[in-house]
């Protein structure tokens, strides 16, 4: 236990430190989000009915491209090697770094998000929804995330690499987080089954992912 | 499982010299296949009283689909067998199948498009079925890609491993999923995809195409492992020569 709270404290104390990829995080998620009106035009209601997908795909991206510093910067320095043959488990050690790595990236995107939601003309009554369905989605993009990661680390041109192999597994993230906004737009009880859902990809990829991702480093590490 | 009935055919000479022997047959009975399968669907069976003719390419579509998921399957069983038995093929037989998956899919979803378009009027419909096999389309294009990405052989094989058993968890979640969200939207005008009940004169042909499609994937799958197999050799030829000892 006390190696869990010990990682996840040095991962929370080196993100705080190099600031610099939140902030790249969130600028990413602001210009993407800014594109879509120059893409689709600045018709108000339209951009009303595909706001939830558009700040959703979004989170997605800004958290695939954080994905990169989770095990990268630790492979580079030798820690992860550390890590990999340290007495306490490899799984427990990941899911310390995905957690801090969600409250450090994935928590700071989901704040941001409202703001954005008003350049999209979001329905009033869907901010807290929208909100909701990120706290309870969002982590299971940063599991997801992690095992790819950990499958891609220390591979040239690994950023690619990691987009192809992750995206198609967010497919079902995206599609009952948005619904879950869409739902409660029809009713307040709508959404309730498609937060249960959402929580339950999130528990099972925070169960399963570490697995998969301790499972990768060590054939990295060997 | 016994571990000494999956490691007996475990040395590659032994399966070279066997899928040598093997391929001829399978080539004739595929090919046999596909002619009886063809006629059948082609010829015989009569056209849909809604879809006329064009239902026909249902005797493609079909097996290519099935094929496709049942590829995915056979990669991932391979993946497990090779990361939990150490068996020495299962990764040459995984990453000689995607390919071909792949292959599958893709075929499934242009067929799937040129029937789409007398069927419903455009090349691209964002139906369940079909957005199903697109993502499972860039399932494979992932699990390619590593292959591609990493150079040495064994360490390919053991992280490509954990992607397909990663991706087969994810299939039933992904077709979940798919069907939720395409039901949400419902499209304006129903569809009906399948037609009418399948009559035994629509059905042997389909049954006969999926057993050539069957076979068709495992005449590839070995020319392909027969070829990795080589590869490898090649590769430690090589290596050995650099190194001095060639």
């Amino acid at each position: 236990m006390s190696e869990f709270i010990a990682i996840f404290k040095r991962d929370v104390r080196l993100a705080a430190a190099q600031g610099g990829g939140l902030g790249l995080a969130i600028g990413f998620f602001l210009i993407v989000v800014s594109l879509f009106p120059f893409g689709i035009g600045p018709d108000l209601k339209l951009l009303a009915r595909v706001a939830p997908g558009i700040l959703w795909i979004a989170l997605l991206l800004s958290v695939l491209l954080s994905l990169d510093r989770l095990f990268q910067a630790d492979f580079e320095d030798g820690s992860l090697e550390q890590m990999v043959v340290a007495r306490a488990p490899l799984e427990m050690i990941v899911f310390a770094k995905v957690l801090a790595h969600w409250m450090t990236t994935g928590v700071p995107l989901i704040l941001a998000t409202p703001v954005l939601g008003l350049f999209l003309n979001l329905d009033e009554q869907a901010f807290g929804i929208l909100v909701l369905s990120m706290v309870i989605g969002t982590p299971a993009l940063n599991f997801v995330g992690a095992a790819g990661a950990a499958l891609t680390v220390g591979i040239r041109r690994g950023g690619l690499l990691l987009s192809l192999i992750v995206l198609p597994l967010y497919v079902p993230i995206l599609v009952f987080g948005v619904s879950a906004i869409q739902s409660s737009l029809t009713g307040p009880s709508g959404s309730l089954q498609t937060m249960m859902i959402l929580a339950a990809l999130t528990l099972g990829s925070a169960a399963l992912a570490p697995f998969a991702a301790a499972a990768a480093l060590r054939v990295h590490l060997r | 499982m016994d571990g000494n009935v999956i490691f007996k055919y475990a040395n590659p000479t032994r399966f070279m010299t066997l899928s040598r022997a093997m391929l001829p047959w399978l080539l004739v009975l595929t090919v046999a296949s596909f002619g009886i399968g063809l006629y059948g669907g082609l010829w015989i069976a009569p056209p849909d009283y809604q879809q006329g003719e064009t239902v026909r390419i249902m005797f493609v579509h079909v097996p290519a689909a099935w094929m496709a998921m049942a590829t995915y399957s056979f990669m991932a069983l391979a993946s497990l067998v090779g990361m939990v038995w150490k068996h020495p093929l299962a990764d040459v037989a995984a990453k000689s199948a995607a390919p071909i998956g792949a292959c599958f899919t893709f075929l499934a979803l242009v067929t799937g498009s040129l029937w789409g378009k007398p069927m419903w009027g455009t090349w691209w419909v964002w139906d369940a079925r079909l957005t199903s096999m697109l993502v499972l389309f860039f399932l494979y294009l992932g699990y390619i890609a590593i292959w591609q990405t990493i150079e040495e052989p064994v360490k390919a094989g053991r992280v490509a491993a954990i992607l397909a058993m990663v991706g087969f968890v994810n299939i039933p979640i992904i077709k979940f999923s798919v069907d939720w969200w395409n039901t949400l939207h419902q499209p304006a005008s129903i569809m009906r995809m399948d037609g009418p009940a399948i009559y035994i004169s629509i059905l042997w042909p389909l049954l006969v195409m999926i057993l050539g499609f069957s076979l068709l994937f495992s005449v590839l799958l070995l020319v392909a492992m027969r070829s990795e197999i080589i590869r490898r050799r090649i590769r430690s030829i090589r290596i050995a020569k650099i190194e001095g000892f060639g």
